[in-house]
């Protein structure tokens, strides 16, 4: 809950101008940008990712740097399992994801 | 030192061990209050205490969010949502915290219906997909979390969906630190400074530490060497008689903090006139109350909460140890009764609770050195 984790903007959302499809590490979710609205991030931008959100922008060498910091903390795996688990689409992902929590010991 | 080896700049970091050895005083002992789990959990992992002198000693603080509730307020979270068509909803740094009658993924397994999400806006589209349900989301932690949960419910008002709310529990570090240097039991010398919260809240809630009660700040990043630094920092403010707030963790941590995050919260949450603290006890204006204006989306405004108070396990000596008065193994259930696998307290559950810490990082390191040698 605590992790935060740095991502890549790819492309801001054409609907809704609050939200953004974030890579990180090959993984594409949509995260919030409501934290980030009063120096909104563009396409290119890195970003520090807390639940979901988008909460601080960063150089890409930090969001570097932050990810070997979660692989040295042995939270990376976890980090991705959240990723993972944000930006549910339709009814039918969310019931998939939902359904089988996997619990990280 | 084997750790040393497997990090960036080993050479940085056997030099930084070294400066702090010649800053610090032999004849005094220092004890130096990291305030941040995530920042516990590092220094365990990464064996960073071996690196310190004897006389700089770390105090781990109460900045883990699950430790810090009390078992009243889970109680509280699992009566509501026994009433049928309600899904519990929480981060899984939740699932395993046990409450009275267990924790909600034991709820889990006796039929209520428990989700994990991993942002409270997913418990949003939750409570859109499940139209006949109510979703309640049990929200927990610090400055670092509780602006997500503020937008989460601009947008429920916003959207006008009735079928969720948030049992709010979110808590706030300045009071924690002021509680824990009014204690009478505690001496400190200094604070590592939390690096997430301060994203948030920036720099300057921490002025007062360094002017009124006279001890240095420093804000750290996660990293062995942010740490190391940080402590490097404050011993040289220590050895020249200054006490002010500085921060390493420059490269994430603006000093004015993060206004949009910070206006997000005081649109929706306003401060409890008093919140109980585990270890701490009552603390007043020390956490988050959602404000009258999104009472319809306010788990404890909409329904009624029994409100009880639980004492912890007698044996249990959560409380000591999380005001840093005892040292997790000095706790008599540690590693016996209470253990990762099967937690009597919430500080062995997440892995920013110093138990846990402790224990998979100390208690566990024979073992892992004897599995290694094979
Ligand atoms: S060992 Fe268990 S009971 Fe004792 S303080 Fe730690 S979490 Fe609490």
């Amino acid at each position: 809950m605590c992790l935060a984790i740095p991502g890549k903007v790819i492309e801001l959302d054409s609907q809704n101008a609050l939200q953004a499809i974030v890579d990180v590490v090959g993984v594409r979710r949509k995260v919030d940008l409501g934290l980030l609205q009063d120096a909104p991030p563009v396409p290119g931008d890195w970003v520090l990712i807390h639940v979901g959100f988008a909460m601080s922008k960063i150089s890409e060498a930090d969001a570097a740097d932050q990810m070997r910091t979660l692989t040295m903390l042995g939270e990376a795996e976890a980090a991705m399992q959240e990723v993972r688990g944000y930006g549910l689409e339709n009814k039918q992902n969310e019931q998939q994801d939902q359904s089988v929590p996997r619990l990280k010991q | 030192m084997k750790f040393v080896d497997e990090f960036r700049s080993p050479r940085l970091i056997s030099r930084t061990g070294e400066e702090i050895r010649r800053l610090a005083d032999p004849n005094r002992h220092y004890r130096i209050m990291e305030v941040c789990g995530g920042h516990t959990h590092a220094i365990y992992r990464f064996g960073l205490k071996d690196l310190l002198p004897s006389n700089v000693e770390l105090i781990h603080g109460p900045g883990c969010p699950v430790c810090v509730l009390p078992m009243g307020r889970i109680d509280d979270g699992l009566s509501l949502a026994a009433e049928p068509n309600f899904i519990f909803a929480a981060f899984g740094d939740m699932m395993r915290v046990p409450g009275t009658h267990g924790s909600p993924l034991e709820y889990k397994a006796r039929g209520m219906d428990v989700r994990i999400v991993y942002s409270p806006t997913d418990a949003l589209k939750l409570a859109r997909s499940n139209p006949e349900k109510h979703v309640m989301f049990f929200a927990i932690g610090f400055e670092t979390t509780a602006p997500s949960t503020a937008l989460t419910l601009v947008r429920a008002k916003a959207e006008g969906l009735r079928n969720f709310s948030v049992f709010c529990n979110h808590v706030t570090i300045i009071p924690a630190i002021r509680a824990i240097l009014d204690s009478p039991d505690m001496r400190l010398d200094g604070f590592v400074g939390p690096g997430h919260v301060s994203t948030v809240i920036g720099c300057r809630p921490y002025d007062w530490i360094a002017k009124d009660e006279g001890k240095p700040v420093v804000v750290s990043g996660f990293e062995p060497l942010d740490i190391l630094q940080s402590i490097v920092m404050l011993l040289r403010q220590l050895r020249k008689g200054e006490a002010k707030v500085e921060n390493q963790y420059k490269r994430v941590v603006p000093w004015e903090g993060n206004r949009a995050a910070l206006r997000a919260m005081a649109e929706v949450f306003e401060l409890r006139p008093y919140f109980e603290w585990r270890g701490l006890g009552f603390i007043s204006q020390s956490a988050l109350k959602i404000r009258a204006s999104y009472a319809a989306w306010d788990s404890e405004q909409r329904f009624s909460v029994p409100g009880v108070r639980v004492t912890d396990p007698k044996a249990a000596q959560c409380g000591e140890v999380l005001k840093g008065v005892l040292k997790p193994a000095q706790c008599k259930l540690f590693g016996r009764e209470c253990t990762p696998e099967q937690p009597v307290g919430a500080l062995m559950v997440s892995s920013e609770g110093s138990c846990a810490a402790y224990f998979n990082y100390e208690h566990r390191k024979p073992i892992a050195i004897a599995a290694a040698a094979n």
